[in-house]
């Protein structure tokens, strides 16, 4: 499978001028399909689904519509499990003019679900449709460097008005799944060049698909059917699999997954992720405007405790840094933040603050556990003396209505491809979800210094001092990064955990077969 | 009599057509003042402020309330409820489809527990104050009392988990015949049973009671009839009236209410519809669904006003 | 009627028993609310007589203090809802005429609108507060209890000894309260205790709304919402709040049945 396949090691991607010689080494060449098995019907359970939802690429949010996508559609490359790139729709990439322009060579003999074979012009249609003034597709945020595209051929050209190295993982974003004539005509269609082909869409109930007879990969795609299923309800999900109606299960609840697992017919996986469970103070706004404050509230979390309680050991400790080690850059010298109350009292007393409550939003909307969380947060600060007060905000409305709005909450971030682009979503001071209101043009200088700069142990250094600068003066406190966990019968074979997301990354029904 | 009943029944459902009206006005109001803003739970947190006033162009959310009002009030009596802002599906047909399997269920689970309920109710006036009675009240007062998930999950982990005899969810598929159906809703129907058995049960005996010390019962009993049949007979027509209220409120839930359990058995029904749409703040499929819950509550309260009086002979021939 | 008879003898015990404790939990519960003492999900101990809850906390502690909340806002919003819903019902069948049927389908229109709906809105024009959940609770259910009322009241306003009172020239008040209250009791009675168990179950419903109970504070319903992945696998912290649900609903529903036959024989002796 895909692990196996002939790939240029992470790092040689990593920067810029690696990029260049991608070429050579990268193609969809496998040496383990013989031993994948073909046939079945791979039917999984997923949480994350409404009766709202759509195919359409552009406004896919939830963990059912992006596996969905998975199935049905593709995107130009791929980021693979090492965090490299491999290639899909694009046969290769050709950079230009030290990194402002990019030329991505269209694979050949490609067919879409309706027939239509697949040209250049339908990428830049899609390119188009993601980035044009009418858009309101999900990745706007990153099209935004875009400043023109072209087609010549089988050759789509890409011009940016700064340089940027990490373009290709740009492209890898699920949104951006390539749709004949860029989806202008019928953007919910459900047609891609994906290995399924989809057979019913009933939003908040079930997707089902049969294998595309003219997929151009041999090498994805086993199964002959494959069935989503949405059960939103843990304990529903866990029964399904137990009782063998699914074969995978997404988001298994951490307390019951040991539990969960004796069952001898069923297998957990956990992956390391970027994923991180996080409370955010807007350090524009009073009393969040104070350093000291920040810091002692910093200090009066115990992370440890998290991991273990909210995460049942499912995850890590995170150093109030969006970054971990599972991205490529990742600068491990800065120093792990302890659950110090001598500390917080210190801050606290500095701060001068007067004492009132400080008033923490949270919902589970933002995060599971995150009232237990929030209540294991203020018995702490309690302990050294920081007055926080909970407030249980409606699940419903929480993405509008709380976070980005109050000064304090709970929230959720899933964690981007490459640090420029989480830096770039979440921190730089313009950003539109700069959840913490961060401001530092010295930051903002780093990270623009860091997206051009072509020596990556450069790059990593600019990184490292953002990531300290984040830590030390930021609004985010960052007590933890969650595992994926994932159920599945055993006789499920060929995982490979990905640390981009769930279920491989979303692709879980393309690699994996029945022994 | 029967010209009365006429007249009282057209009365009644013309009252139930101005409340239907009164009904859909308060409702678009309602949803106009619902917190949040569609184009901002459509998108998300990854929303960026161009593609929210992008999205919010594209909806027409900049129309006066007034005229959208009477425009969806216009096309709803023709039948067309538009389409969804979060996906663009017609809203009639989802809508359909969706109150169909809602109706299966509800139809389903009034069959078993109305039945049920009343048998229960008799028996327990029949041996009242001795062991059945107590039984009865015993376990219909612990399956109310148990929140309803719990009872989801314990008859899931045995039915279909640890026996195998059933599939655990209850989805349904297009090409499911009857008999299919029937077995996918067979675990609903038990919880949603345990549910609602309890009220109609102790309120079927408590009005009988209620009506039990009358002189007319006596004198029933003096005649020598049979105790079951006194109070089959003779007590349950002129305690009708609560009972049936009763019935009704437990319908209307079984309608309206079955949230919990469409989640837990993911049966695709109305309630879950209605909470991901206000969730999103997908306007005109909130409004179509609560002008249908609306709909249900008045004909169900209609029907129960008109029952009530026609059990009641005194009530037809007001002095 | 100096006898009480076992099975109300045994819901007095156990109704008083849970009130007395929902008075004195601070008195009574054996650690602070929200003190982390423990494991995740420890078992029963000597320590923790009812085991730890899914962060760590005594569960008998918060059941204690659990209990508060729940009896005391479940009491209140049936309280509320009992006095409006059948004072408003019984005026409007004595009275007639426009005011029942302005009132009736008022009702009407009021139940018609998806709590949901009519909860959101609610929420987005007043501050979420303890006196604000019991009003919206009690008012919602004021609705189904006046129903209720009104279909009892309809069938004993017709009856003689009304009509009698009536020709007596008693006024609306003594009919209301001497005439037709005693004879609508016993299903109104039955449905009291059953209102009261909704109400509980309630309570945790709403916080799906951001309208229930503050953490760290809690209700039973709550509880066990908060441990429910743990129900299949007889983790107490799920099972405990569960049951002590249970026998509260059992045992003030004892009660009720109890108060229900005295208010039967009493009319007998009429």
């Amino acid at each position: 499978m895909s692990k196996m396949k002939s790939q240029p090691s992470r790092r040689a991607f990593l920067g810029y001028a690696s990029a260049l010689g991608i070429a050579a080494a990268l193609g969809p060449v496998s040496m383990a399909e013989a031993a994948a098995k073909k046939g079945g019907t791979f039917v999984m359970a997923l949480k994350g689904g409404e009766s709202t939802n759509t195919l359409d690429p552009a406004l896919s949010l939830s963990h059912v519509t992006y596996q969905a996508l998975r199935a049905y559609s593709e995107t130009l490359l791929n980021v693979t499990e090492d965090g490299g790139l491999e290639y899909r729709l694009a046969e290769s990439v050709e950079p230009a003019n030290g990194g402002q322009t990019w030329h991505f060579k269209i694979r050949s003999g490609v067919k879409f679900h309706n027939g239509q074979e697949l040209t250049a012009m339908d990428v830049l249609k899609t390119m188009e449709r993601h980035s044009n003034e009418d858009s309101k597709s999900g990745a706007l945020g990153i099209m935004k460097g875009i400043e023109s595209m072209s087609v010549d051929g089988d050759i789509f050209t890409v011009n940016l008005t700064t340089p940027n190295s990490d373009l290709p993982y740009l492209m890898t974003d699920y949104h951006l799944a390539i749709q004949p004539n860029g989806g202008f005509d019928d953007p919910a269609a459900g047609i891609g060049t994906g290995p399924y082909k989809v057979t019913a869409n009933e939003p908040g109930v079930r997707y089902s698909f049969e294998k595309f007879a003219d997929y151009w990969d041999d090498s994805r795609g086993h199964y002959d059917a494959h069935e989503i299923l949405v059960i939103n309800d843990d304990t529903s999900r866990a029964a399904a699999l137990q009782s063998g109606q699914v074969h995978a299960v997404n988001l298994v609840s951490p307390k019951t997954a040991k539990l969960f697992a004796r069952a001898p017919h069923i297998k957990i996986e956990t992956t390391d992720g970027k994923g991180h469970y996080i409370f955010v103070m807007h350090t524009d706004t009073a009393p969040f405007d104070n350093k000291d404050l920040r810091l002692a509230l910093k200090y009066a979390i115990n992370r440890e405790e998290m991991v273990d309680k909210v995460l049942a050991g499912y995850g890590s400790v995170g150093n109030d840094s969006p970054i971990n080690a599972a991205y490529p850059l990742f600068d491990d010298t800065i120093e792990q933040r302890q659950f110090d109350l001598d500390k917080a009292r210190e801050h606290y007393a500095k701060s001068g603050h007067d004492g009132s409550p400080i008033v923490l939003h949270v919902s589970d909307a933002a995060f599971a556990g995150a009232l237990d969380a929030a209540a294991l947060f203020q018995q702490s600060a309690k302990a050294a003396g920081i007055p926080l007060e909970l407030k249980r905000e409606p699940a419903d409305g929480y993405w509008s209505e709380v976070w980005n709005k109050k000064p304090f909450c709970a929230s959720y971030w899933g964690g981007r491809p490459v640090q420029d682009q989480m830096w770039s979503v979440g921190y730089l001071s313009t950003a539109d979800w700069n959840d913490t209101n961060f401001n530092s043009p010295e930051f903002d200088a780093m990270l623009l210094e860091a997206r051009a700069e072509l020596d990556e142990a450069k790059r990593r250094e600019t990184y490292g001092k953002m990531g300290r600068l984040v830590r030390e003066e930021g609004g985010l406190i960052n007590p933890m990064f969650n595992q994926f966990i994932d159920g599945m019968q055993q006789d499920v074979t060929g995982w490979v955990s990905h640390p981009n997301g769930n279920l491989m990354n979303g692709f879980i029904a393309s690699k994996t077969w029945f022994e | 009599m029967s010209f009365l009943v006429v007249k009282l029944v057209s009365q009644r459902i013309a009252l139930g057509l101005m409340l239907l009206l009164a009904a859909s006005a308060l409702i678009f109001v309602g949803t106009q003042m619902l917190p949040g803003d569609v184009a901002q739970t459509i998108l998300g947190q990854t929303a960026t402020p161009e593609a929210l006033a992008n999205l919010r162009a594209e909806l027409g959310l900049n129309e006066p309330a007034l005229s959208r009002y009477f425009s969806w009030l216009g096309n709803a009596i023709q039948g067309d409820l538009g389409t969804a802002l979060t996906n663009g599906k017609d809203i009639a047909e989802s809508l359909s489809g969706r109150l169909g399997n809602t109706l299966f269920l509800a139809a389903c689970a009034a069959v078993v527990s109305i039945p049920l309920a009343i048998i229960l109710g008799l028996l327990a006036v029949r041996f009242r104050n001795r062991w059945p009675d107590k039984m009865i009240s015993a376990v219909t007062l612990a399956t109310i009392s148990i929140p309803e998930f719990i009872l989801g999950y314990l008859v899931m982990y045995l039915v279909a988990v640890k026996l195998r005899w059933l599939p655990s969810v209850s989805i349904v598929r297009p090409e499911m015949d009857f008999i299919d159906r029937i077995e996918a809703i067979a675990m609903p129907v038990i919880v949603l049973t345990f549910v609602v058995l309890a009220h109609m049960m102790r309120m079927t005996r408590a009005a009988i009671l209620n009506v039990m010390e009358s002189a007319y019962i006596e004198t029933a009993e003096l005649k020598g009839l049979s105790a079951f049949r006194v109070i089959a007979s003779h007590a349950m027509p002129n305690a009708i009236a609560p009972i049936v209220n009763v019935v009704m409120l437990n319908l209307a839930y079984l309608i309206v209410g079955v949230v919990v359990v469409e989640v837990v058995f993911v049966y695709p029904g109305m309630g879950q519809y209605l909470v991901d749409h206000v969730s999103k703040r997908d306007v005109p499929v909130v409004q179509a669904a609560g002008l249908i819950f609306a709909a249900v509550y008045i004909v169900l309260n209609t029907t129960a006003d008109i029952i009530a009086i026609l059990a009641n002979p005194r009530l037809r021939h007001p002095k | 009627m100096s006898r009480i008879p076992t099975s109300a003898l045994i819901g007095l015990v156990f109704t008083s028993a849970y009130f007395l404790a929902a008075l004195f939990a601070p008195l009574i519960a054996p650690y602070e609310l929200g003190a982390i003492v423990g494991d995740v999900w420890e078992p029963m101990s000597s320590e923790h007589w009812l085991g730890t809850d899914g962060i760590g906390r005594d569960l008998l502690s918060r059941m204690i203090h659990g209990g508060r909340t729940t009896i005391f806002v479940a009491s209140a919003a049936t309280i509320l809802s009992f006095t409006l819903g059948s004072t408003l019902a019984l005026t409007a069948v004595v009275v007639g005429g426009w005011v029942d049927m302005l009132l009736s389908r008022f009702i009407d229109l009021i139940m018609s609108i998806p709590t949901l709906i009519f909860s959101l809105v609610v929420l987005s024009v007043v501050p979420v507060t303890l006196p604000v959940l019991i009003l919206v609770m009690g008012l919602l259910d004021t609705t189904r209890v006046y129903r209720l009322a009104r279909a009892v009241a309809q069938d004993v306003n017709v009856m003689d000894y009304v009509e009698a009172a009536r020709l007596r020239g008693e006024g609306t008040r003594w009919i209301v309260f001497r005439e037709i209250l005693p004879n609508t009791l016993s299903p109104l009675v039955a449905e009291l205790g059953l209102r009261f168990i909704f109400m509980v179950l309630f309570v945790s419903t709403l916080s799906f709304l951001g309208l229930g109970i503050q953490p760290p504070a809690a209700d039973w319903g709550g509880i066990v919402k908060e441990n429910k992945e743990g129900i299949v696998y007889g983790i107490p912290a799920a099972l405990v709040p569960a049951f002590a649900i249970a026998s509260l609903a059992i045992s003030v529903n004892l009660v009720a049945d109890w108060v229900l036959s005295r208010t039967t024989s009493l009319k007998g002796g009429r």
